[in-house]
């Protein structure tokens, strides 16, 4: 009925009409969905979690004397970067740590500072501590390096993640009688609480399940600046159990996101650190819906009520890799502070921000009604249900001895 | 002199079901009430008491709990939150043994109440982003 095309005159003339997806579910109820679909333009989605695959790049320009930091070592702030690239490229992951953090030597360990934090920190303008070592060639020299960095000194920071925006998540709950201390927070014993992580109706993946308009090359709200879509993230699992509505009752879909780090927000970018489990970083991710069809508009009308997760045990079920569950629960269930688990009334909390994940859909929400942000056409869809793709374990395979 | 205190007393597993309270009472003459009580995740017994009596009986009576093996910190510890760095999401709520945080059900904010606090520290290393800090 309308194409992207279309949308984008209308967002540069100023004219879109644009709804976040929580506001858009009483839009349809009032004009019903035949005249919401051809009055809505787009239906802006938003979440912000801590998403442990997130990482930046970075090309910190050529010293004099040159050093080849490839296959040496780099620490920015003490937090070791990925040095197996070019001369001056390195990466830095959200979850890296400094060499001597004590980890969980004395569980539950804190992990005050981790990637995530330097990531933070120069995306707020800081000046990082950078020492590196390298092991000299006759093009490049020098061995060692130690000198203060910023994003506006360096050329290229690219906020590159290979998985975001899970399509959905565990609820995590321990049935055992100790507390632990797991990804999703410190869980108490007998099944004293249960943490989501989800944004449920805001979340970009649960407004278009089938992934129809997210594609390769999507242009998004990513950490408070714009990024885009590289790829379908890693797992990335269209094939998970679906509801009658198609919303996936597990992980399911991912993406792959990439944007110019040196415009991005230390708001939406936020070092984390979960206790006896490590360091990692929330990330701000919002994915704008044109509402090309009827039946798009619909899957954004979604409620918390429609969509469901798995209660898993976090500390057998999950470690062990085994499949069971003990329950699914509504995001509606979940977000009422309560969950009822075999009998037992458990108290619920969130590792992810609703307030956050609406902040996001109504700041894209303005600055497409603003027409500062156009949508792309992706270049290709992500993998959809019929791809064939069947997500792996790893299966272990003796490593031979190798007989000379 | 007659003194009142505000106290947060933490027993170890081994401790919990032994009779300690009735011995300040019995022994030191204090009166008690009880502010909160709760068994942590760690299975620690946490007790928040306003203790009453003679300064002398009151420093017996704490060298007693020292010497039995209970933690004992003075309320005068205060846990604040850093609202720049809080960003909502509620790991906290399920954490806190006295139930200082709640979700504002329309906004979904987490609202923190500094009042219901015991100063436990239990949301200090819990809190993600760590917006929760304690001041001496
Ligand atoms: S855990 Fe920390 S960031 Fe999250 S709501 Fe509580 S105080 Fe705020
Ligand atoms: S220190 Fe934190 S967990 Fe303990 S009572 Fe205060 S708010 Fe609750």
């Amino acid at each position: 009925m309308k194409t992207i095309a279309e949308i984008n005159e209308r967002i540069k003339k100023g004219q879109a009409v644009v709804f976040t997806a929580e506001e858009i579910i009483d839009i349809v109820k009032e004009k019903g969905l035949a005249k919401a679909a051809r009055e809505v333009d787009v239906v802006t989605t938003g979440t912000f979690g801590p998403m442990c695959s997130s990482a930046a790049y970075f090309n910190i320009g050529h010293t004099k004397p040159r050093i080849k930091l490839g296959g040496g070592r780099v620490y920015l702030n003490d937090v070791p970067a990925y040095t197996g690239l070019a001369a001056v490229d390195i990466l830095l992951g959200c979850t890296a740590l400094p060499d001597d953090d004590p980890r969980n030597r004395v569980h539950p360990g804190e992990f005050h500072y981790g990637g995530g934090h330097v990531i933070e920190e120069l995306v707020a303008g800081k000046d990082v501590r950078l020492v590196a070592t390298a092991y000299g060639t006759d093009c490049y020299p020098r061995k060692k390096l130690e000198t203060l960095i910023s994003l506006k000194d360096i050329n290229e920071a690219v906020l590159f993640d290979p998985r975001n925006s899970y399509q959905n998540y565990n609820v995590a709950i321990n049935c055992s009688s100790k507390t632990i201390y797991t990804y999703m927070g410190a869980l108490k014993p007998n099944m004293g609480n249960a943490n989501y992580s989800s944004a449920g109706q805001l979340s970009p993946l649960f407004n278009d399940p089938f992934y129809k308009t997210i594609g390769i090359g999507t242009r998004i709200f990513l950490g408070g600046g714009v990024g885009y879509v590289a790829w379908q993230g890693t797992q990335h699992n269209p094939n998970a159990l679906r509801g009658e509505n198609g919303v996936p009752k597990r992980g399911a879909g991912t993406l792959a996101v990439i944007g110019d780090l040196k415009q991005m927000k230390p708001e939406w970018l936020r070092g984390l650190s979960m206790q006896g489990y490590g360091a990692t970083m929330a990330v701000g991710i919002g994915v704008p819906i044109p509402i090309l069809s009827e039946e798009i508009l619909k899957y954004t009308t979604v409620t918390d009520a429609e969509i469901f997760a798995a209660v898993v045990d976090y500390s057998d079920a999950y470690p062990q890799r085994k499949p069971d569950i003990l329950a699914e629960v509504s995001y509606a269930q979940l977000k009422s502070g309560k969950i009822e688990i075999k009998g037992k009334q458990v108290p619920t909390s969130s590792l992810s921000s609703y307030p956050k994940a609406v902040e996001i859909a109504r700041t894209l929400k303005d600055w497409i009604q603003k027409g500062e942000f156009t949508l792309t056409e992706p270049s290709i869809p992500l993998p959809g249900v019929d791809a064939g793709i069947v997500l792996k374990s790893l299966e272990e395979r003796k490593i031979e001895e190798v007989q000379d | 002199m007659a003194v009142i205190k505000k106290i947060v007393l933490r027993f170890p597993k081994r401790l919990v079901d032994r009779p300690i309270i009735y011995r300040l009472v019995k022994d030191y003459d204090l009166e008690f009430n009880i502010l909160k009580a709760s068994i942590t995740p760690e299975q620690e017994g946490l007790l928040v008491l306003e203790l009453k009596g003679k300064q002398d009986e009151y420093d017996k009576g704490i060298d007693f709990l020292i010497k039995a093996g209970v933690n004992i910190q003075s309320l005068s510890q205060d846990v604040t939150r850093n609202e720049e760095k809080c960003t909502s999401c509620g790991a906290c709520i399920t954490i806190c043994p006295t139930g200082a945080f709640r979700v504002d059900t329309k906004t979904r904010l987490i609202l923190f109440d500094n009042d219901k606090c015991i100063a436990c520290g239990a949301c200090i290393p819990a809190c993600p982003p760590r917006a929760m800090e304690v001041h001496f």
